[in-house]
């Protein structure tokens, strides 16, 4: 749906026709799941030649989610820093709250294209889930969401939007009971239901041709962008800021930017500290392989996977998606990271001067926006991604700054 | 010949057995697999991510990972092994923990261990550009899985580069859950034997010495993995008396599966 003519050199034409982003993604899962991922990508490819396919998703982004969502000027953060222009893209006005609705979307049309009548997925804060739950019911699939038992505790609002919306919601129990658990489990279920069931993976990672798909989906977030921007101040911005969990929202927006001469900064949670837990994979870890595809992991030196940590429990997984540790690798994109702390400062900063409660995600981005901005000039631009709103933050705010709700 | 084709070319079925590394007194259970009879053992290498496994296998990993189990004491556990015994010895387990120093190192650490094969479960044909080449060149077997979707179109690519045995995962599905149906293993080996020399080893689901009997009356191997498991999590330390009575009631099923049929 994105990728510019082959044989162009260009950044865009990733991956290749394995899968791989340089050394990174490919398909490492079970021989059980080769042929239905084999399978799948068959079937993407032909709809995404099919317009008709593109039709429906561009009709239901329209009308479902409340596309476009609004480019967005922050005076009085910009003011406030006292350097470059703050804009923002607003992806947390999207029904549902988040830029996850784009990629469940794309991915329920796909899977009834194959005749598929079973939907799973994995949830870490109940994002993707309640995404996932949403688009279920519209279509009117059976859904069953796997969330860590301990992500079940601390997201219960989440749990229970699921639930109305109709989906199954299983507490997972084995491993640490977080994100990448809850993912193992829905590889699980996906291998014991091969013939009925579609796996909804919520972010740009898992095997081929998850990353593509997931990055194809969401890149409608930079693909607007890059028009607003252009029609609304007649240029490009100067540098592009999202937060980094497994990378969607960021691969979003970057990726129609990719052969502009803009400057990108992905920004992973450092939770208590790179030198502490956190959730920094690329700063903090090296390749290897988990959950289908290589690519940077937090990982101890026999290659086991360590348990990450970040305030924002949308950031909290140890890998991240392989387009990012290629263009890492490659040097287009700068990757850098902000701790809790900063996150929840930048917080309450776009609360304060915009009359905008982001989500915990978004607010890395922020910070990073904040530490930069004041070292630009005044007739630079900077666009963040605003990928999701604080409502289902609010109860972890109050609790990381005392406050009794 | 090999210690895994001598194996197969016994005049019986293989008993394939399966433990999880670290996880209990693992060299008193393994001696205790060949003193019941196994033919082949797999030795699990833990990780925290078994996405292929079900809750016994999962939990023998955490329990192994938890004991402190790193990927030196696995091969501290397999070249004491070989030391002791001529039984096949296979390490299975995921790609991480293999190829984290790289899959040169891995494949020496196996030959200088006396490992006989390797089985990796989330490498496909398709990403077996490193391991596959480091282990055949230094005589290591790579087995690779058939399983129920693998078609006509598939199977080239999976017996391509495969050898030792080729493993048959009769259920679409996690480790120790749901058994297959015997005309469905039948139907599959039939198939698979069809297509490849390699011998046909049958696993998934397989606890009891019936079960194990009637698949040795088709297949080349049985593999028997959450039910021993299960033995070292219900008797800890003291799991090796089980774990041998279990083996020698599978070995006996198995080896004499054919000549009751």
């Amino acid at each position: 749906m994105n990728a510019p003519a082959a044989g162009t050199n260009s950044l865009r034409n990733q991956p290749d026709e394995r899968g791989h982003f340089g050394a990174f993604g490919g398909r490492y899962v079970a021989e059980t799941l080769m042929p239905l991922i084999l399978e799948l990508e068959r079937e993407y490819a032909r709809a995404k030649a099919d317009p008709a396919f593109a039709a429906q998703f561009d009709d239901l982004l329209e009308h479902y989610v409340g596309r476009p969502s609004p480019l967005y000027f922050a005076p009085r953060l910009t003011g406030e820093l006292g350097g470059a222009q703050v804009w923002f893209k607003r992806d947390e006005l999207n029904h549902t709250g988040a830029h996850k609705i784009n990629n469940c979307v794309g991915q329920i049309l796909l899977a009834m294209r194959m005749g598929k009548t079973r939907i799973i997925a994995e949830t870490g804060a109940g994002q993707h889930g309640v995404a996932t739950a949403t688009v279920c019911a519209r279509f009117g699939l059976p859904c069953v969401v796997y969330m860590g038992a301990t992500d079940v505790e601390r997201q219960q609002p989440n749990v229970f939007r699921m639930k109305l919306l109709g989906a199954e919601v299983v507490p997972v129990t084995s491993g640490a009971a977080t994100l990448k658990d809850a993912m193992n489990e829905a590889l699980r279920d996906w291998v014991a239901h091969v013939h009925d069931t579609f796996y909804i993976i919520g972010t740009a990672a898992g095997p081929h041709p998850y990353p593509e798909l997931v990055r194809d989906f969401q890149s409608v977030i930079g693909k607007e962008a890059r028009a607003q921007m252009l029609a609304r101040t007649g240029r490009l911005p100067d540098l592009l800021v999202a937060a980094i969990g497994g990378g969607s929202n960021a691969i979003g927006l970057f990726h129609p930017f990719l052969d502009d001469p803009v400057r990108m900064l992905g920004v992973e949670a450092a939770g208590h500290g790179l030198d502490k837990q956190h959730a920094a994979s690329l700063a903090g870890g090296r390749p290897g392989i988990l959950h289908g595809n290589k690519t940077y992991l937090l990982q101890d030196e026999d290659g086991q996977i360590t348990e990450a940590h970040s305030i924002s429990a949308g950031l909290d997984y140890p890998g991240i998606g392989p387009e990012h540790a290629w263009l890492k690798e490659i040097g287009r994109v700068e990757y850098t990271s902000a701790t809790d702390t900063e996150a929840l400062a930048a917080f309450q900063l776009l609360c304060r001067t915009e009359g905008i409660i982001p989500a915990l995600e978004p607010s890395h981005a922020i910070a990073a926006v904040r530490r930069i901005a004041p070292t630009m000039g005044k007739d630079q631009i900077i666009l963040a991604n605003l990928c999701g709103r604080g409502d289902k933050d609010i109860f972890t705010v109050a609790k990381a700054l005392g406050a009794e709700l | 010949m090999s210690r895994l084709a001598s194996a197969f070319a016994k005049p019986h079925p293989a008993l394939v057995t399966f433990v999880t590394a670290g996880d209990g007194d693992t060299a008193a259970i393994l001696d205790a697999l060949v003193a019941g009879g196994a033919d082949v053992i797999e030795l699990g290498m833990p990780f925290t991510d078994p996405m292929a496994d079900g809750p016994a296998i999962q939990a023998a990993n955490l329990r192994a990972l938890g004991a402190g189990t790193t990927t030196a004491d696995i091969f501290r556990i397999a070249a004491g092994f070989r030391a002791r015994h001529a039984t096949p010895l296979v390490l299975m387990g995921y790609a991480n923990p293999m190829l984290a120093r790289g899959s040169d190192w891995f494949a020496q650490q196996c030959a200088k261990a006396g490992v006989d094969g390797v089985i990796c479960v989330d490498i496909p044909p398709e990403e077996d550009g490193d391991l596959g080449p480091a282990l055949r060149a230094r005589g290591i077997a790579l087995i690779r899985l058939a399983t129920p979707t693998s078609d006509a179109a598939r199977l080239p690519a999976i017996l391509e580069g495969s050898s030792g045995f080729l493993y048959y995962v009769s259920v679409a599905g996690i480790t120790g859950k749901q058994q297959a149906v015997q005309a469905s293993i039948e139907e599959a080996v039939a198939r698979l034997k069809a297509a490849t020399a390699l011998p046909v080893a049958v696993g998934f689901g397989v606890r009891h010495p019936e079960q194990a009997a009637a698949i040795a009356r088709v297949a080349d191997g049985v593999v028997v993995g959450s039910a021993l498991v299960e033995l070292v999590a219900q008797h800890g330390a003291e799991a090796a008396g089980p774990v041998r009575a279990l083996t020698a009631a599978l070995a006996q099923a198995v080896h004499r599966a054919r000549a009751h049929a």
